[in-house]
């Protein structure tokens, strides 16, 4: 029996499928986008974000501070508890700090959602494997924090459950999408994190 | 009566300091208070969990504190991060964040690895604090004495949330007593 170092051998029957397209799953998953203040993480998923909502006022899209988003959208769900908050977040971002879920499923805000769009890899710094492709499963890792509601996609067929379970705002949720590890939508959004807070606050806090 | 009403003046626990800074904290309309449990922040801590108007939010890491009140900020609530000199070494990349996206942002920082401290683990984050906050674009206040820490915590409210600049309140150990090893 040889033994499996990280990496070289995650056993082939238990290993999860990156067959999904980003570009057509996160916009399945999210469907009316205009429901939700979204919070992105840097790189993929916020081109996802920025492609899907036209770079929107109802979106805040990090570039730096890894780690960060899920926290981010914490204190703005329970700053404005009469909307429904989406965290939408890489695999590498998520890695970085996985206690934020302990934290958030700690305090269960009724109006966070947490999406993983999990390629297994670290898309934006050359497509090197991430843990996720390593035999690292964050959807257990959220249930394992006591996050009540989460589920895992692979595949077409399952996304419209996960779509209504970030809908319905009676506790916190976590989905992890996977997806296959290719391009994100390609978008020129606006990267001063300056600018998007005035932006989403003009439109959602000081219209408000 | 009048004798009466000095005799339970008398008799009624002063309040402390850390008291009166969670009742100004509260007049400023702070609402999210993110802390990784610390001694020196305790009363604060404690009021906050037993106050059903504010939100206790514990954390793992002081850096998710750091990220926690910029969102609070963009749904247009304000928050204070309660955190010990140790924790401002877990903060430095995310408050690229707070510089950069020009959020207003205050911590109250319970020093250690200053004044007679004991435990030379603390020294290193003790004598780093203030530089690596500096670095960052956050503004350090120090308040050695319960005579000017109300001023001091005041200061940092108007800074923070009428100028909207970042400011960290440094709760020396002359103010907060060393810890006994």
């Amino acid at each position: 029996m040889p033994i499996h170092s990280a990496g070289r051998d995650v056993g082939s029957a238990a290993a999860p499928s990156f067959v999904l397209d980003r570009r057509q799953a996160v916009p399945a998953l999210i469907g009316r986008h205009q429901d939700f203040l979204i919070v992105t993480g840097l790189a993929g998923t916020s081109r996802d974000i920025a492609m899907l909502t036209d770079d929107g006022a109802h979106t805040y899209t990090m570039a730096g501070a890894m780690g960060g988003a899920s926290m981010i959208g914490l204190g703005l769900a329970l700053a404005r508890q009469d909307k429904q908050v989406l965290v939408v977040r890489g695999d590498g971002e998520l890695l970085m700090n996985v206690g934020s879920l302990a934290t958030i499923a700690v305090l269960n805000p009724p109006n966070l959602s947490i999406v993983c769009v999990d390629n297994g890899h670290y898309g934006e710094t050359g497509y090197q494997r991430s843990h996720t492709s390593l035999g690292v499963d964050l959807e257990k890792i959220a249930a394992a924090s006591g996050i009540k509601r989460t589920l895992a996609i692979e595949q077409e067929t399952e996304l419209a459950a996960g779509a209504r379970l970030i809908r319905e705002g009676n506790g916190a949720s976590f989905v992890l999408l996977r997806v296959k590890p290719t391009e994100p939508p390609a978008y020129k959004r606006d990267l001063d994190p300056a600018t998007c807070r005035t932006r989403l606050r003009g439109a959602n806090v000081w219209a408000a | 009566m009048q004798a009466e009403g000095a005799q339970v003046a008398a008799n009624a626990k002063p309040m402390s300091w850390q008291d009166e800074v969670y009742d100004l904290l509260r007049r400023h309309d702070v609402t999210q208070f993110a802390y990784v449990p610390d001694a020196g922040h305790r009363i604060l801590i404690d009021r906050s969990l037993a106050d059903p108007s504010v939100q206790s939010v514990a954390l793992t890491t002081e850096e998710e504190g750091v990220a926690l009140l910029a969102g609070a900020d963009l749904g247009g609530a304000r928050g204070v991060l309660l955190m010990q000199s140790s924790g401002v070494g877990n903060c430095i990349n995310m408050l690229s964040l707070i510089e950069a996206g020009r959020f207003p942002f205050l911590a109250l920082i319970s020093m250690r690895g200053d004044f007679g401290e004991g435990n030379p683990w603390q020294y290193p984050m003790g004598k780093a604090c203030a530089p690596v906050l500096e670095a960052m674009g956050v503004t350090c206040l120090r308040s050695e004495s319960p005579d000017d820490v109300l001023a001091t915590v005041t200061a940092a409210l108007t800074m923070v949330f009428q100028a909207g600049r970042a400011v960290a309140v440094l709760f020396t150990q002359k103010l907060l007593g060393a810890k006994k090893f």
